[in-house]
């Protein structure tokens, strides 16, 4: 059962990332990332992160995408995009990001012989992570907070239309 | 209170400093006020020191502030310490009283010039490098003011820098005392070499004790001499000084007449034990000093300028203060220098009077008959020339016959028939300037002769002043036939060196033959150009060769421009062409073009697109992680 | 129970895509939304490995690095919109002013 849905979300995911770079409407794309997103909530989901797999959801596909939908809109490609001219960036990024990849799945050789360990009771529950966050980690949560509200001022300020004097 | 003496330079200091960044943004008036106050406030140290002095016990002598280290690097090491001894208090005293009443006439003399805070902040940077140079009391410090005096001299000799003859004469005598400067540099390194030191005390140890050789020490006096005769204007190096006539005539007097020319006679005084250890040293000292005072005298007696006149004067007196020195009478030479001081600035001030009243001529053709126009100007005037002809009861007569004495009894007898005779010659063309200007007849033109007025007070107080002192300065120093005791500066002073003591006969005997050559030499000017006025044309044109040559300077200066002018600017023509423009430019032209050209290879790097950057990045995270792997 | 490997396996995998997604396309929005992909991926080996440790603070992480790019997305965009109305596109090519 478990590993159907890993293999199911690890297809959908990485399908809808690939859909992304061959479409060229902006809308599509948003649309297939909010696929990719909410498939990787599922897998949080699947590493007993449940409150994570909120979270993403929530913010990731409720909140970032529909900001990214509204700019989408608010500049409003009518014609699509041209073609890239350069048709050898596809081939060398694609053989660059082969190669990291390649290396990275190397490096991560070490965890292949890792026993996956057993599901812990309650492990990543809303309960243990909102103490964990409101007695540890107490102070980055609440310079988060500020950050946040630093991002929402800034962007303000950056779109708002300047009074002519 | 003796300890404050170490102010006296710095208020003039501090004063061009304030003229030099505000200057121009100041009223005249109270440009004119801070400068004289400045100068006024250090002849007020000066006195307060000097009094200071006087009540210190000997042995303290000198009195030395250090005020800190500032050059330290291996063995060299210098301070900026100043001393206070007699020697520096008579020149601090000397070059302050002197200085303010100049800068009190120049406030009358240069009121109209555009140039005014320009010409203040100089003055006022003059003395203070004057003041260092006189209580410096190591021999670097000693050089910087040296050059600072240089530089300053070089600024007012050019201060009307628009006119082209004024910019070369600035440059003239930058360049020749550069010549001198060079050597008294290698004097100082010799200095340090075999005496390690610089301080005047460490010196005057070391050359009494015995630690340098009679080779050594006449090598290093000689070098230093060689500063000396450029400084001040000796053989060979005194081309410079007549030019330098070019500035405002009150620097003309300050500088050029009373304080910075007679550096090199401070400093043969200051160094004094060094030219007594090596005799030959002081033998050329003396022998440079005479032929100076009567090579000199005898250019002046033709020249038509006033103030060129004054010049080869000034030439001519620097070399009696010389014969001082060489022959041993190191505070004869002193004594001259301190009366020189007042009636060669008076004359200088005096003949700024008589050309500010004649609209800036200064062709003596030009004058005449100008004793009733001037009715202060002519009395101070002939006051400083008695002074400067060595007529009794006048300082002139104390101080020079001093050094003739001082000649004589040393055995220098040569010595002392060129003194003799450059007497003769001074007493001549001084009264020569007399009768030309103020007698005879009326030669100006007319358009000029309606405007002659006198000057305003602010010029002829300070001419009355140093008339005063032209005439009282010398009762301080009487002669020795009148009783040793009476000689307070001597006493005062006591600088090393050997006086020979002659027999009182003999002394009244010289003093007789002074007085008579003094007034042979009046006579003879009297009887050239107010009995005879005829005689002078008719001797130029009865001996035109010997007019000519005297007329023309003995063509040193076309000598010294064919030899060295020329052909070092030949020379860099030469070097120029074939180096400068090839090698030079061509290296850093090749330099600028390689720059350029890497940088339009580089550049292809900073195309300014993020995914180039990008990419760039993302080779080197995946080079960096491919050598973590491997 | 699937081994950890497969996760970061996929970790890897995905965090390749967004690259390439990155270099292939040319409008600024959709690098942006590689972007997080990437950041994605990699909240993908925090939670896996946060799961293999038994320690609750690699999630406690990943919901911080949500945190942050919720708020990089809001300024990031905001620039793009001013790029927008400065020069009427947001195709890369387009900007280039820091060319040497």
């Amino acid at each position: 059962m478990a590993y159907t849905l890993f293999f199911l979300l690890s297809i959908v995911c990485i399908g809808s990332i690939i859909g992304m770079i061959a479409t060229k409407n902006q809308v599509y794309n948003a649309y297939l990332l909010v696929l990719a997103f909410a498939s990787m909530g599922g897998l949080f989901a699947l590493l007993q992160a449940p409150f994570i797999a909120a979270v993403q959801i929530i913010i990731y596909a409720g909140a970032i995408l529909v900001l990214f939908i509204f700019v989408i809109m608010m500049i409003n490609l009518r014609q699509g995009l041209p073609p890239e001219k350069k048709k050898w960036t596809y081939y060398f990024s694609g053989g660059i990001a082969a190669v990291l990849a390649g290396e990275l799945i190397l490096s991560l050789k070490g965890t292949f012989s890792i026993e996956p360990s057993a599901p812990m009771e309650n492990f990543g529950s809303p309960t243990r992570i909102g103490r964990l966050l409101f007695t540890e980690y107490l102070y980055p949560f609440e310079i988060t907070s500020v950050l946040i509200l630093a991002a929402i001022v800034g962007a303000i300020v950056l779109v708002k239309k300047r009074e002519k004097k | 209170m003796s300890d404050i003496f170490w102010l006296i330079p710095f208020v003039p200091a501090l004063s061009a400093l304030i003229l030099a960044v505000f200057g121009t943004k100041l009223p005249k008036k109270y440009i004119s006020y801070q400068a004289c106050g400045a100068v006024l406030i250090s002849f007020g140290i000066s006195i307060i020191s000097f009094i200071g002095l006087l009540q210190t016990p000997q042995q303290n002598y000198p009195l030395v502030k250090n005020l800190f280290t500032w050059i330290h690097a291996g063995l060299f090491k210098a301070n900026l310490s100043l001393q206070f001894d007699p020697l520096s208090a008579v020149m601090a005293l000397v070059v302050s009283l002197v200085g303010f009443l100049i800068h009190v006439y120049s406030v009358g003399y240069m009121a109209e010039d555009k140039g005014y805070s320009r010409y203040f902040t100089y003055l006022n940077l003059f003395t203070f490098s004057m003041l260092l140079l006189v209580m410096a009391s190591n021999i670097v410090l000693m050089f910087v003011g040296w050059e600072g005096v240089g530089l300053c001299s070089y600024l007012l000799i050019g201060f009307w820098f628009e006119k082209h003859s004024a910019a070369t004469a600035g440059k003239k005598a930058f360049l020749v005392n550069r010549i001198g400067d060079a050597a008294f540099l290698l004097g100082i390194l010799f200095i340090f070499i075999h005496i390690g030191s610089g301080e005047f005390t460490a010196i005057h140890q070391a050359v009494g004790g015995g630690a340098v050789t009679q080779g050594v020490a006449t090598l290093i006096a000689i070098l230093l001499f060689i500063g000396a005769t450029g400084k001040s204007a000796q053989i060979p190096l005194y081309v410079w000084l007549p030019d330098a006539m070019e500035g405002p005539t009150p620097v003309s007097a300050l500088i050029h007449a009373a304080t910075m020319v007679t550096a090199g006679v401070y400093m043969v005084s200051r160094l004094n034990s060094l030219y007594a250890f090596s005799a030959a040293a002081a033998e050329i000292v003396a022998l440079v000093g005479a032929l100076t005072a009567v090579y000199a005298a005898t250019m002046a007696l033709v020249q038509n300028d006033i103030k060129r006149v004054l010049a080869y004067s000034t030439i001519s007196q620097i070399g009696y203060m010389f014969i001082g020195c060489g022959v041993g009478a190191y505070t004869a030479g002193m004594f001259h220098l301190y009366t020189h001081a007042f009636f060669k600035s008076l004359l200088f001030l005096a003949a700024g009077s008589v050309m500010h009243a004649l609209s800036g001529e200064l062709d003596m053709k030009k004058m005449g008959g100008l004793k009733k126009y001037l009715p202060l100007t002519y009395p101070t005037f002939l006051v400083g020339a008695i002074a400067i002809a060595g007529v009794p009861f006048f300082s002139g007569f104390f101080s020079k016959d001093a050094i003739l004495t001082s000649a004589f009894a040393k055995g220098e007898y040569f010595i002392w028939a060129l003194g003799i005779a450059g007497a003769v010659l001074t007493a001549f063309y001084i009264f020569r300037l007399i009768f030309l200007t103020f007698h005879g007849k009326e030669r100006m033109k007319p358009q000029v002769k309606e405007h002659i007025h006198e000057s305003p007070p602010v010029m002829t107080i300070p001419l009355i002043i140093l008339a005063f002192f032209s005439f009282g300065a010398g009762y301080i120093g009487l002669p020795a036939v009148l009783g040793q005791k009476l000689n307070v500066f001597n006493q005062f002073l006591k600088l090393g060196g050997h006086e020979a003591h002659i027999s009182m006969g003999i002394e009244w005997l010289l003093i007789l033959i002074s007085i008579a050559v003094a007034f042979t030499g009046i006579f003879l000017a009297y009887m050239f150009y107010i009995l005879k006025p005829y005689v002078p044309s008719m001797m130029a044109s009865k001996y035109p060769r010997l007019y000519k040559v005297l007329y023309n300077k003995y063509y040193v200066d076309e000598f010294y421009n064919a030899a060295f002018v020329n052909s070092t600017i030949k020379g860099s023509e030469l070097i120029y062409n074939h180096f400068d423009l090839k090698v030079i430019d061509g290296a850093v032209n090749g330099t600028a073009s390689s720059t350029n050209f890497s940088g339009k290879i580089l550049s292809y790097f900073q195309s300014g697109l993020i995914k180039d950057y990008a990419l760039v990045f993302l080779l080197g995270v995946v080079i960096f992680i491919g050598y973590l792997l491997f | 129970m699937i081994p950890i490997s497969y996760f970061l396996i996929l970790s890897a995998v995905l965090f390749a895509l967004g690259m390439v997604a990155f270099f292939v396309k040319k409008d600024l929005i959709t690098m942006f939304m590689a972007i997080e992909i990437m950041l994605n991926a990699a909240n993908l080996a925090f939670i896996t490995l946060a799961k293999s440790a038994s320690s609750l603070n690699g999630q406690v992480i990943v919901f911080f690095v949500i945190t942050v790019a919720a708020a990089e997305a809001s300024v990031g965009l905001a620039i793009i919109l001013l790029i927008f109305k400065q020069k009427k596109s947001v195709k890369t090519e387009d900007i280039s002013l820091m060319k040497g």
